[in-house]
């Protein structure tokens, strides 16, 4: 589900239908993951027969004040997962005067008036992505693996970046990539090409990679320690920008065959980014486009935003992106051998202190 | 349909309270929901409703505490309020604004009964 465009395994609940499809990952033999939903489609028919119109004497989750025969269908599926007489099924039709909620205690806020009771929940609604992500996070500095969330609208030369930065990287640094397209395997199959590990996630439905389906294909591609780590999003300017994967950096990618005007009209995701690169620079003099003003439309919407102008095709300014990344690279095993070296010294003076008694 | 999928993000959270909560009903959810955050308050009313039909908090009211845009501009060294994301500083008229308040979309609080 996203929470930004809506998209995604048709959840949408409509009036009691529940059609929320179930999903799947599987794992295929070429190393493809593939994600997609599907309807499980259970009718429950409730057929509840009321004689008298004793109100208040039913016991159980049908309370019909009127004594009407009254008999419902619901299709529920997928995560709803087969917990009849679970919440779902708690059905309060009126009993007289049951479902005034708009005074008394709910309006007045105040908890113990009657057995209802306020909790506390401060809870932010992405925060179950957020869970998944801080894990991934966690997972990459304990291995000194550099993480980097790519991100663009498509067509903006994202996996011919890639392939390129692959290709001038992969001697000095171990590198594994996770493709992110709503079908096809084909930009794995151009990132393999170059010689190192990807896995492609099909997002079916869905618009955007989640801190999820990252988790388990870190488990799959298993990367080396002290690794690059590079996630190609799903071609989306706007949805992916709300989710974290786990990522140290988001890299939004804007080529110079848009429009200037695009990290304005897309803010939320150059402002998540840290680093733009403006690709396609090698076809600046047939363009009318203004490099500098795409440039300064980003820095409005993101004054520490980190600019590299680049051309995957030529070449041209690809040192500065890759120094950068190698600085990455160095950090996030300088943290790496910090943390064991603090371990180290953990264990000895633990193990001091067991020879001491 | 952004308010969509965003009710069923309360949904979700709500049902997972109630359920440890061992609640019989859900009779209000209160959202948090930052004027920056590009959430339409009457739009997540009528999804909310139709999320809500036939779980534990069919009919619950739904109550959305709006939090003030507020951000903090480098240039005036101070706390300015915001009327949109990304906007300028309504004082020196400078993009450098950190949004610091009304970017929340929080479930702040359910009562059960």
């Amino acid at each position: 589900m996203c929470t930004v465009c809506g998209c995604g395994a048709g959840e949408t609940k409509i009036e009691g239908v529940h059609a929320k499809p179930h999903e799947h990952t599987h794992v295929h033999e070429d190393g493809t993951v593939h994600t997609h939903t599907h309807d499980h489609g259970h009718d429950h028919d409730h057929a509840h027969s009321h004689a008298a119109a004793l109100v208040g004497a039913h016991a159980h989750s049908h309370h019909h004040g009127d004594g009407s025969e009254h008999s419902h269908d619901h299709v529920h599926s997928g995560e709803h997962a087969h917990s009849h007489g679970g919440e779902h099924h708690h059905h309060e039709h009126g009993v007289a005067g049951d479902l005034d909620y708009g005074t008394g205690p709910a309006g007045a806020h105040v908890p113990g008036m009657s057995q209802a009771r306020m909790v506390q929940i401060e809870q932010d609604i992405l925060s179950k992505n957020n869970t998944y992500a801080a894990a991934n996070r966690q997972n990459f500095d304990e291995r000194g693996i550099f993480a980097l969330n790519l991100v663009s609208s498509p067509g903006s030369g994202k996996t011919t970046l890639l392939c390129k930065t692959i290709e001038l990287l992969k001697d000095k640094v171990a590198i594994s990539v996770v493709e992110g397209d709503q079908q096809t395997s084909n930009d794995a199959e151009r990132i393999r090409a170059t010689g190192v590990q990807a896995l492609q996630i099909n997002t079916g439905k869905g618009c955007h990679l989640d801190g999820h389906m990252v988790g388990h294909a870190l488990e799959r591609l298993q990367p080396a320690d002290e690794s690059l780590f590079l996630i190609e999003n799903v071609g989306n300017l706007v949805c992916p920008a709300a989710f974290d994967l786990g990522e140290h950096h988001k890299v939004a990618i804007l080529s110079v065959t848009e429009g200037e005007d695009k990290p304005l009209k897309y803010p939320d995701m150059f402002r998540a980014a840290d680093v733009m690169l403006l690709n396609k620079c090698d076809l600046l003099p047939y363009l009318e486009f203004d490099a500098d003003l795409a440039e300064a439309n980003a820095r409005r919407v993101n004054p520490d935003l980190t600019i590299f102008r680049v051309s995957a095709t030529s070449g041209d300014g690809l040192s500065a992106w890759l120094d950068w990344i190698q600085s990455g690279l160095e950090a996030q095993r300088a943290k790496r051998s910090e943390s064991v070296d603090a371990l180290k010294r953990r264990v000895a003076e633990l193990e001091r202190q067991l020879a001491a008694k | 349909m952004h308010e969509m999928s965003l009710a069923e993000g309360v949904m979700q959270i709500v049902e997972d309270t109630a359920k440890r909560e061992n609640a019989r009903r859900v009779k209000l959810v209160v959202l948090e929901i930052g004027r920056m955050s590009s959430v339409e308050p009457e739009a997540i009313k009528f999804c909310f409703e139709a999320v809500t039909h036939g779980s534990i908090a069919q009919g619950a009211a739904l109550e959305i505490v709006s939090v003030p845009g507020a951000g903090w501009c480098m240039l005036c060294a101070e706390t300015v309020p915001m009327q949109e994301l990304y906007g300028a500083c309504p004082k020196c008229g400078s993009h450098q604004v950190q949004a610091t308040g009304g970017t929340e979309m929080r479930v702040k609080e359910i009562e059960i009964e």
